[in-house]
């Protein structure tokens, strides 16, 4: 938990002048029955009404003063506390913005979603606390102890022995407890799981009358959420029982052991009082503790699962940066020996090697699950190979730097996901300053072009969420044109016309062969049709390279080829483009 | 201000209505808390009585000593356990209660109109679920521990104060409220911020939804600044609502002490003026200070879990919003199921449209006969999908009538209705659970062998078998690990298994392999033989085998009819299968 100190360090000042004001405030609110007292001993004894009235006013003007520095406390903990949260989100964001898919496969959306929400709202908490109780305690525990010193020494021991005791429950309730909370910020995230999962596949749950298997399955994992919160809140509800007796007990201590004192004259009746007045007092402080002690073991569980993130390490690191001497005859990517195996299972690419010269097109094409699409994802470094190595520019694409590498590359994912924002917005992505003339002519290559027109509001039309308000073509298309934008030097699409019709499909093959030219290009595709003009065609099977080439030369040679081709097209369409 | 406050009240009535679920439990934590607080004020007073016997040297009264202090620890150790038991029962309320939201909401999320659930961000819909609710938890947690000991605490020291006084102890009754005006009109004030804040904090997890669970794609642009910049500025906006709402809030208990102070004082100088003019004697004026103080204690200890009730009520506002909406409508009451499926569909004058200013189908009629396969074809945005949302009832016709076998579907339950179709989307849906659970997903019941034998019809079950644990790999957060095209085969399995009268393959084999795919549409072609079937499509190996294709363009059919049909037609369908071999 003290790893996350380090974003409180621009709160100092706040870190001190916030538990000194409460100290200040605590002083105060004490001297109010010295006064109280002196108003009767003096005042009244004296029938001074004056006197009377000049202490009253010094009690007003304590509690004005009082109130002032409990603001200013208050200020200082919101301020620190609410800026540390802030602080903690921003630096997470940012590290997950390094991670690679490895990574955050391992982690899930919904674990995180609860990690920088939930997580740091119990961190934000501890350290508005800290400000707030953390001086105070100790200060009036410690205040009453060397009181009780001053007025007997050995009776004192039992003091010692009491804050002894208090502080081992207090350790070993937390420690006991940090598991539970741990337990349930993790059971925290499979509720969120599911109920993510839901949202998502709402239709298909509706659509097979499953809503009741489905919420019975989140009941259960709430029901365990609950079962563990009441169990940590179990052990919480220990805390301040268990203190109370100790207290009570030394207090009953030092009325036995005080009155043995006094019969024998070493102790006055009054010093007995004053020193179970320090223990309640103590007793007082150590129940604001152990509050204390609730939120704190709540957010060390939260603090581990923060540095958990923060522990991660991406396992695709930025490169030196290299700016590549380009020769004639370098080609613009070329895969050396390249396998590549996911974390935990086979190879999911074999020895794969090939070239492609600049403003060539290559067609990738190849069964369910051949590698199309982890292939491709080695170029921009999704992943790194496992074996052998991805050349762009005749670099290795580790020697880039991330950002370089990334620029050079326009991808279209399989996936036609878009962001929440205006349609501008979103083709903005591949170039932060694109003109709108830059993005008309993207969305006409993409063949887009015409239904954004129609729209009413045109470019400036808001895509909500996961672009639900579009069709799946639509949002194919316009995924296209956002890496259009930027025009790229390579431009990667992942099979990404599966939502296009043919019409569609041949219209923006034909625009993006006559628009960009010098473009080098890759399209995976499941479409004899999409690849076979392509200048090299990349067969792949069971993530090995059945066969490259053209496409005669391969509906010759290629078996694999072949059989796609005349699953797809009748033998003469085959043969006669 | 006004409707503010009445919302307030109107949100802690609801949620005490959860509560009160647990009745026997709250009603014990009360009882726990009645003799818990008796006994903490008990204490003292024997441990007073002890040091009264404790008089001077060689003057101290051992057994009675002895005897009292036995008695204050019967009376600690009993006070403990009832703390503890009172605790005990307000933690199982208060997890209770925020179980019951939760559950509660998740059903909604089940029974709402698939409209709603498209047009809400996710993120914010889970962080309903997950922080406004845990935020009413510990709204719960703190407020009824303080209320109830807090109200037995006044309760008897007022009991104390009368017996002493009655005139001082009204005057105290009298003033002390003031504090609570000011801590109402500072709660007031910043509970607007806390709407904020809730509000704020379900916008960041709406981004977190949607920047991290497409990180590839931020990556793939660079876009890791801009990225973070989007974030840092609702960050800061989170900070600023946080940061008022806390502050604001955290007024409310050092104001509530300084004007206890006040009363504290006042009722100081009026005594210590009454006993100087003989109206109190110096004891009975002490005592009422101490009192008085005691009085206003527990009124303090309330406005300091202030912050945690607001942000309590700030979230269970949001979560209140979202149980209120409508549910859609229920089936009717007198819905019958289909005895037998045929398959005939007549679809009746329908018009629809997603927001009625733009209207997306109207006056579109069709009638299906028993057992044919229609395909569906047409430009993007044509309104294919959404005739498959009218279908399968997700949403429902603005007029006309859709019938299956003569039987309106809106007079059968919707469940039913929808079992008679079996579903693949393009955007294939996996759980996270075993690959067996997700393709018995229609089938709980299937046994491995069925299982197996969809999977095999889907030929997914070589790929299965070569999981690291076959049929029982879990399935990482929706597919994580398996291509685009597995995760089709994997749901299309999950079709083969239920066997449904009808089917509707909305682009369901666009990401896999034509080979495969042949071999797919021969397993359906086997499987749905005599049965009614739509499919939309752009591949024309799936299309040109249809029955009836329909062109449809916006939101119309513009031509019908088999794929011979059409190509003599020499229309819209003759230039769109014809623009496949355009050569580029």
């Amino acid at each position: 938990m003290f790893r996350l100190r380090r974003f409180l360090k621009d709160y100092k000042l706040q870190l001190t002048i916030g538990p000194v004001c409460k100290l200040i405030e605590a002083i105060f609110e004490l001297l109010i029955p010295l006064i109280t007292a002196d108003i009767i001993d003096n005042g009244v004894k004296n029938s001074d009404i004056s006197y009377v009235l000049q202490k009253g006013g010094l009690m007003v003007l304590l509690g004005a003063l009082g109130l002032g520095f409990a603001l200013v406390c208050q200020k200082s903990a919101s301020i620190a506390s609410q800026g540390f949260g802030t602080k903690v989100r921003n630096a997470m964001f940012r590290h997950i913005n390094t991670l690679s898919h490895n990574e955050l496969d391992k982690l899930g959306t919904p674990s995180l979603i609860t990690r920088m929400t939930n997580d740091i709202n119990r961190l934000q908490l501890a350290v508005a606390m800290l400000i707030r109780l953390v001086i105070r305690a100790p200060f009036l525990v410690i205040g009453a102890l060397i009181m009780a010193m001053t007025i007997d020494l050995k009776l004192s021991l039992i003091f010692f022995a009491a804050a002894l005791l208090i502080a081992v429950i207090l350790f070993v309730v937390m420690t006991r407890s940090v598991p539970f909370y741990k337990a349930m910020q993790k059971k925290m995230d499979t509720v969120s799981l599911i109920s993510r999962e839901n949202l998502s596949g709402n239709r298909v749950i509706r659509a097979f009358g499953r809503q009741k298997s489905d919420t019975e399955r989140f009941q259960a994992s709430n029901e365990e959420l609950t079962e563990i919160a009441v169990k940590a809140g179990r052990l919480s509800a220990l805390l301040n029982p268990m203190t109370y007796v100790v207290a009570q007990a030394a207090i009953i201590a030092v009325v036995w052991f005080g009155g043995g004192l006094v019969f024998s004259g070493e102790l006055k009746t009054g010093q007995i009082i004053a020193l179970v007045n320090y223990m309640t007092q103590i007793l007082l402080a150590m129940i604001v503790v152990s509050n204390l002690v609730v939120i704190f073991t709540n957010a060390s569980a939260s603090a581990s699962r923060v540095n958990e993130v923060f522990d991660t390490l991406p396992s695709v690191q930025e490169g030196e940066g290299i700016v590549p001497e380009i020769a004639e005859h370098t080609p613009c990517i070329a895969f050396d020996k390249v396998s590549f195996s996911y974390s935990g299972s086979g190879h999911a690419l074999k020895d794969i090697s090939f070239t492609l010269e600049r403003g060539q097109t290559m067609g990738i094409i190849g069964g369910t699950g051949s590698g199309k699409s982890t292939l491709v994802s080695l170029i921009p470094r999704f992943y790194d190979a496992t074996q052998g190595r991805v050349l762009v520019d005749g670099a290795d694409v580790k020697q880039y730097k991330m950002a370089d590498l990334r620029h050079k590359i326009g991808i279209v994912p399989q996936k036609a996901e878009l962001f929440s924002g205006t349609i501008k917005d979103n083709m903005r992505w591949g170039k932060r300053d694109a003109s709108d003339a830059e993005i008309e002519k993207a969305l006409k290559i993409a063949q887009a072009y015409e239904f954004v027109a129609k729209l009413p509001e045109k470019t400036e039309r808001y895509i909500s969420p996961g672009g639900k308000n579009l069709s799946g073509g639509q949002r194919q298309r316009l995924t296209i044109a956002r890496a259009l934008v930027g025009q790229p030097e390579i431009l990667i699409l992942d099979d990404s016309a599966s939502a296009l019709d043919f019409a569609t499909d041949a219209a923006l093959r034909k625009a993006l062969y006559e628009e960009t030219q010098g473009m080098t290009v890759i399209m995976v595709s499941q479409r004899v049709g999409t690849v076979r003009y392509a200048d090299k065609i990349l067969v792949l099977d069971g993530g090995e390279i059945a066969g490259i080439g053209t496409h005669n030369e391969l509906f010759h040679h290629c078996e694999v080829y072949k059989e796609i081709c005349l699953s797809q097209l009748k033998a003469e369409e085959v043969e006669n483009p | 201000m006004k409707r503010t406050k009445t919302n307030n009240k109107h949100t802690i009535r609801r949620i005490l209505k959860y509560a009160a679920r647990y009745k026997g439990s709250l009603a014990m934590a009360m009882i726990f808390a009645v003799l818990y607080v008796v006994l903490t004020l008990a204490a003292p007073v024997l441990i007073g009585q002890a040091i009264d016997r404790i008089i001077d040297k060689g003057k101290v009264d051992f057994p009675a000593i002895a005897n009292l202090l036995l008695m204050t620890g019967v009376t600690v150790l009993g006070c403990a356990v009832f703390q503890w038991l009172m605790g005990l029962f307000v933690n199982a309320v208060s997890y209770l209660t925020v179980r019951d939201i939760r559950d509660e909401l998740f059903e909604k999320f089940n029974t709402v109109p698939l409209k709603t659930i498209d047009g809400h961000p996710h993120g914010d819909l889970i962080s309903r679920m997950i922080n406004d609710t845990d935020n009413i938890g510990t709204g719960l947690l703190q407020g009824i521990t303080q209320l109830f000991s807090g109200i037995v605490m006044i309760v008897c020291t007022l009991g104390f104060m009368i017996m002493l006084n009655v005139f001082i102890a009204l005057v105290v009754v009298v003033i002390t409220p003031l504090s609570m005006f000011v801590a109402a009109f500072i709660t007031r004030l910043s509970q607007k911020q806390f709407r904020e804040q809730s509000k704020t904090q379900g916008e960041i997890s709406s981004y977190i939804e949607e920047y991290v669970g497409q990180q590839k794609l931020v990556k793939a642009f660079g876009y890791e600044d801009k990225a973070q910049e989007g974030f840092e500025e609702i960050n800061e906006c989170l900070r600023v609502s946080g940061q008022k709402s806390q502050f604001y809030s955290s007024l409310a208990n050092p104001s509530t002490r300084f004007v206890n102070g006040l009363v504290t004082t006042a009722v100081c100088i009026t005594g210590a003026v009454s006993v100087i003019n003989g109206h109190l004697t110096v004891g009975q004026i002490s005592a009422f200070i101490t009192y008085a103080n005691q009085y206003t204690k527990p009124f303090n200890e309330v406005t300091g879990v202030i912050p945690q009730l607001q942000s309590a009520l700030a979230g269970a506002d949001r979560v209140f919003e979202l149980l209120d909406t409508p549910d859609q409508k229920p089936d009717a009451e007198n819905a019958a199921p289909l005895a037998v499926c045929k398959g005939k569909i007549d679809i009746e004058h329908i018009s629809f449209s997603y927001s009625p200013d733009k209207p997306l189908i109207t006056d579109f009629a069709l009638h299906v006969k028993a057992g044919s396969r229609i395909a569906i074809v047409g430009p993007t945005g044509c309104g294919k999908t959404t005739f498959i949302n009218l279908l399968m009832r997700f949403y429902d016709v603005t007029g006309g009538d859709i019938r299956v076998d003569g039987q309106s579907i809106y007079t059968m339950p919707r469940d039913e209705l929808r079992s008679l179709y079996g579903m693949v989307l393009q955007d294939s849906w996996l759980y996270n659970a075993t690959v067996r659970e997700n393709i018995a997903y229609g089938k709980p019941d299937a046994t491995l062998d069925e299982v197996k034998a969809a999977a095999k019809r889907a030929f997914i079950h070589r790929f299965i078998e070569r999981m690291p644990n076959g049929y029982d790999t879990m399935i990482t957060e929706e597919g994580a690990n398996l291509s685009q095209g597995q995760r089709q085969l994997m749901c299309i399995a999950r079709v083969m298994l239920c066997d449904p009268p009808m089917l509707i393959l909305d682009e369901a084999t666009s990401s896999i392999d034509t080979r495969t795919e042949l071999k797919i549409q021969e397993a359906f072609n086997n499987m749905m033989q005599g049965r009614t079937s739509f499919i939309v499509a752009h591949r024309l190996s799936t299309i040109k085998e249809a029955d009836v294709i329909l062109v449809m363009k916006d939101g119309h059919i513009i031509e019908q009819g088999s794929h011979s049909e059409l190509m003599a037609q020499n229309g819209f369908y003759h230039n769109l299968y014809n623009s496949q071999f355009a050569a580029t």
